[in-house]
């Protein structure tokens, strides 16, 4: 089971900046074992991001994006006390989405 | 001669490839997504529009790419790309000298800014671009070189 993405989202006078964390190894598939065997490449591949449940942004990633990713945007007219829903699905397959509240 | 653990090892990553294969188209039509496989696999700036059917991109001073001259680790590389036009849908982050070069595509409605952070790996020191995609089908961007220290692909 994958940890949960740390989300903060503040408000500002008529937006809000949100940051956050995803937990995942984003292996690069470039990488060998200690037996010269490539370590398949395991990362996240799409982001999907909702406000009070309408999508507002979606990312799609290669595995170059970084290990544990970290993301930051500004949404438009989003206040304190809006839903954020932050999901992902990883090239196995492997999904996670995780909730904040907009302070 | 192989030995038992390797062919075990082996037989397990060739389970792991085929349930990869199979499971990942049937996923993509559950979403109604798109996952642009070509774009990832790219090698250069053209091939990336080619594959995700864009026009010649053209640099341009209305595109802000953000990143270090020095990165002394390549695994963590902070990469900001904004823009201060109105009608771009889509933002591109490109490390020219990854083995693929398209790092990360964000797609948003009018309700988020174009400008977006976040980190990326980098193989060697590389340009670095930031592409916005106009809604009128005009793609620009600007460009950065970047020092890597230490690479962060193979590391």
């Amino acid at each position: 089971m994958s940890e949960p993405t740390r989300i903060r989202a503040q408000a500002g006078a008529d937006k809000a900046t949100v940051r956050m964390l995803m937990t995942h190894e984003m292996e690069s598939g470039q990488r060998k074992d200690a037996s010269g065997k490539i370590i398949p490449a395991w990362f996240i591949r799409e982001v999907s991001v909702q406000l009070n449940g309408k999508p507002v942004m979606t990312a799609q990633w290669g595995p170059a994006v970084s290990k544990n990713p970290f993301l930051q945007f500004t949404i438009k007219g989003a206040k304190a006390g809006d839903k954020l829903t932050v999901s992902w699905v990883d090239n196995r397959g492997d999904r996670r989405s995780d909730e904040a509240t907009i302070a | 001669m192989p030995s038992r653990r390797d062919l075990l090892g082996h037989s397990a990553r060739i389970a792991t490839l085929l349930a990869a294969a199979g499971l990942l188209p049937e996923l993509a039509r559950a979403q109604g997504s798109s996952y642009p496989s070509a774009a990832f696999e790219a090698k250069t700036m053209a091939d990336v529009m080619k594959a995700l059917g864009a026009g010649v991109p053209a640099e341009s001073k209305d595109v802000t790419i953000t990143a270090p001259d020095i990165a002394e680790n390549g695994a963590v590389v902070p990469v900001g790309a904004s823009t201060g036009l109105a009608g771009v849908r889509r933002i591109l982050i490109l490390v020219e000298k990854n083995p693929a070069i398209l790092s990360a595509m964000f797609n948003f409605t009018d309700a988020v800014e174009p400008s977006f952070s976040t980190r990326v790996k980098m193989d060697q020191s590389s340009n670095v671009y930031a592409v916005a995609m106009m809604s009128d089908g005009r793609v620009l961007f600007a460009h950065k070189e970047v020092r890597v220290t230490l690479g962060g692909c193979a590391g």
